[in-house]
């Protein structure tokens, strides 16, 4: 029997075998299986047949309980599930193995899958441990079907910066390799620095496209009713925007690019998964307000 | 050995057992090739044989009937090649079936060659075969332990890492290349100096689909011969700064006994390169660059110690991998002599199933 659990974890009843959590659990098993199955062929250069084979398959199998997982919760709350901060962790981690399954194939970045997998089962094994993430979801949170998009689109653009702060560190590894004369394990199957730039630049400009949609979406919103939104909220997730944007315009104009636009994507990444924390603590006297970061 | 049956046998020798000079006298031309035909195809007892001719080695691989065939083989072989039988003692080495099979699948794969999982020794194999199944000096044994030749080798090249990492100077550097630029079609190289090593690297970058080369020289009119010669253009040393901040490969090869290209016309060229990186090589004793270049960022500096110490590194890591494949190719070499001693004895095909 599947069913959701409650926050917190504990599944209601003896007849229920399988909760949405234990779902995520599988998924993030699989993820950590696939990162696993790809530090072992690291130490090898020629890549044994079917090694990238099994690696995808772990993946799909991550990203399909963590989608079964995430969509009982959403049944079971009515909606897109990002009440909390573990309902959101989960979902940056599913939209980078999402978006790894579409732009894999297109970019063909070797060890990408490896960087993902690592990626994506450290995010979502460290939300599950955190109980206190999921001991309390907030109800209700999306007043109609727009403003879930907008929640959505803005969760899934983390997504993104996510990745791109994967391709970023991939980047600076291969650039120190070059430099330190380590071609080596893990250096030999990096993805050339000129590829990586690439690929870096395009992300950069989707994650920084989808953000503008989704306050866009939320803008449209937010000026009928604008004590909707916490200011604080509204304030980090513009900053948010502002600084990818600004790196995006400085790449532009030629004047950030290798290792400082790596570290820039790096490090504003990880100040965004820090806004996470006090921009989902929303205050009780607003429970239906619109969270931006969502 | 009961050597009235028929064999499957190898006379041959190579730098295992031959230097140079000795090779030199048993290498193979279309003449010599020719003759030796003619004259195994009338030597009683020799049912089927392929010559394998290489630079660094010289096999005949056929089937026999009796010591005294195999004997008549090892003398014609002497005076196709005009040696004295007693100077190869100890050059030509002799193997007989299952250690034949072994030593073929071993020579396909590139584990007996000098440079341990070159590649080319395959090529080299099938055109040999080639030429003798269209001449038709090969039988059903032959036709047998050739194919299964190839498909082994072809397992050992794409289940182990015999094959990986460059181990020439040259190839090191294109292939570290294409760590910093992945395609190399786009890549703009220079040659600094008219030394005979950056021209091969420019040939080897050209080889890997690079087409624009520009080569720059104290004397023009040099500059302006080795680039025709490598397809490309010529500058002079004067418009060095200009030409290195429109290149991405830099190798330099002069004899110059002070730097060519310093750090201030390095950083100078970077600013105007819009964050695409630059790969200096420097093969020039003393050197051309200065080693202060590695610190300006984007740049990539490699000497010819540190292209040497990834070659070494690379053939290490091949060497290593020799064990596998030796293990890999005994298996195999035991699978396919069973079926090979049957054909021996019935004279008859392999059957597939076999």
């Amino acid at each position: 029997m599947l069913a959701s659990a409650p926050p917190g974890g504990q599944p209601h009843g003896m007849d229920v075998v399988l909760t949405d959590r234990s779902i995520i659990w599988l998924g993030a098993l699989f993820y950590l299986a696939g990162f696993i199955v790809g530090c072992l062929r690291l130490p090898r250069r020629q890549q044994p047949a079917g090694g990238r084979t099994m690696l995808v398959i772990l993946l799909a199998f991550g990203l399909s309980s963590q989608t079964a997982g995430l969509y009982l919760r959403g049944m079971a709350t009515g909606g897109c599930p990002l009440g909390n901060q573990f309902e959101i962790i989960q979902f940056v981690a599913w939209s980078a193995m999402v978006l790894y399954f579409i732009v894999g194939p297109a970019f063909r970045v070797s060890l990408l899958g490896l960087f993902t997998s690592g990626y994506a089962a450290s995010l979502a094994t460290i939300s599950l441990l955190i109980p206190q993430w999921d001991a309390v979801r907030n109800a209700r949170i999306f007043p109609n079907a727009w403003i879930e998009f907008h929640a959505a689109l803005a969760v899934f653009s983390y997504g993104v910066f996510g990745l791109l702060a994967l391709t970023s560190v991939m980047h600076l590894l291969q650039n120190w390799a070059l430099k330190q004369k380590r071609l080596d394990g893990l250096f030999w199957f990096l993805p050339s620095l000129v590829q990586l730039n690439q690929i870096n630049y395009r992300m950069l400009l989707a994650g920084v496209g989808l953000l503008s949609i989704s306050l866009c979406i939320g803008a449209a919103w937010w000026v009928r009713d604008t004590g909707s939104v916490h200011w604080p909220k509204m304030l980090v997730t513009l900053a948010v925007w502002f600084v990818f944007s600004a790196a995006l315009f400085l790449r532009w104009r030629g004047k950030l690019f290798g290792t400082r636009l790596s570290w820039t994507c790096v490090v504003l990444f990880m100040l965004a998964m820090m806004s996470l924390g006090p921009v989902t603590a929303n205050p009780s006297k607003h429970p239906a307000t619109l969270n931006h970061t969502r | 050995m009961d050597h009235e049956a028929p064999v499957l046998v190898l006379l041959g020798a190579s730098h295992h057992t031959a230097p140079l000079a000795v090779r030199e006298k048993l290498a193979f031309d279309a003449t010599r090739t020719a003759n030796l035909a003619a004259r195994l195809r009338t030597t009683p007892g020799v049912r089927e044989f392929a010559l394998l001719n290489t630079c660094n080695r010289v096999e005949l691989y056929g089937v026999a009937t009796g010591a005294a065939s195999i004997e008549a083989v090892r003398r014609t072989l002497c005076e196709v090649t005009g040696c004295a039988p007693a100077d190869l003692d100890g050059v030509i080495v002799q193997r007989e079936n299952h250690d034949a099979i072994g030593h073929l699948f071993d020579v396909a794969s590139g584990l007996d060659s000098q440079i341990v999982g070159e590649v080319e020794i395959l090529g080299q194999v099938k055109q040999a075969y080639d030429h003798a199944l269209a001449q038709k000096w090969t039988g059903p044994v032959l036709n047998r332990v050739f194919q299964k030749t190839f498909q082994a080798a072809k397992h050992i090249r794409t289940h182990t890492a015999i094959g990986a990492g460059q181990i020439s100077i040259a190839t090191v550097a294109v292939d570290l290349a294409g760590k910093i630029f992945g395609e190399l079609d786009p890549v703009k190289i220079l040659v600094v100096g008219a030394g005979e090593i950056g021209l091969k690297t420019a040939q080897a970058f050209h080889s890997r689909g690079a087409k624009s080369i520009t080569v720059a020289s104290r004397t023009l009119a040099k500059a302006e011969d080795i680039a025709m010669a490598a397809g490309g253009w010529a500058a002079s040393m004067a418009e060095l700064p200009e030409v290195l901040a429109a290149s991405d490969v830099v190798a330099s090869s002069t004899s110059s006994p002070h730097t060519v290209i310093t750090r201030e016309i390095t950083a100078l060229a970077m600013k105007r390169r819009a964050g695409r990186p630059l790969f200096l090589i420097d093969l020039a004793l003393p050197r051309d660059i200065e080693p202060d270049c590695a610190t300006v960022p984007n740049v990539y500096l490699y000497n010819l110690d540190d292209l040497a110490q990834i070659a070494e590194s690379n053939l290490a890591q091949r060497q290593a991998e020799v064990a596998k494949c030796r293990a890999i190719l005994a298996e195999r070499t035991a699978q396919l002599w069973p079926q090979v001693a049957h054909s021996l004895g019935t004279g008859g095909p392999i059957k597939a199933h076999e």
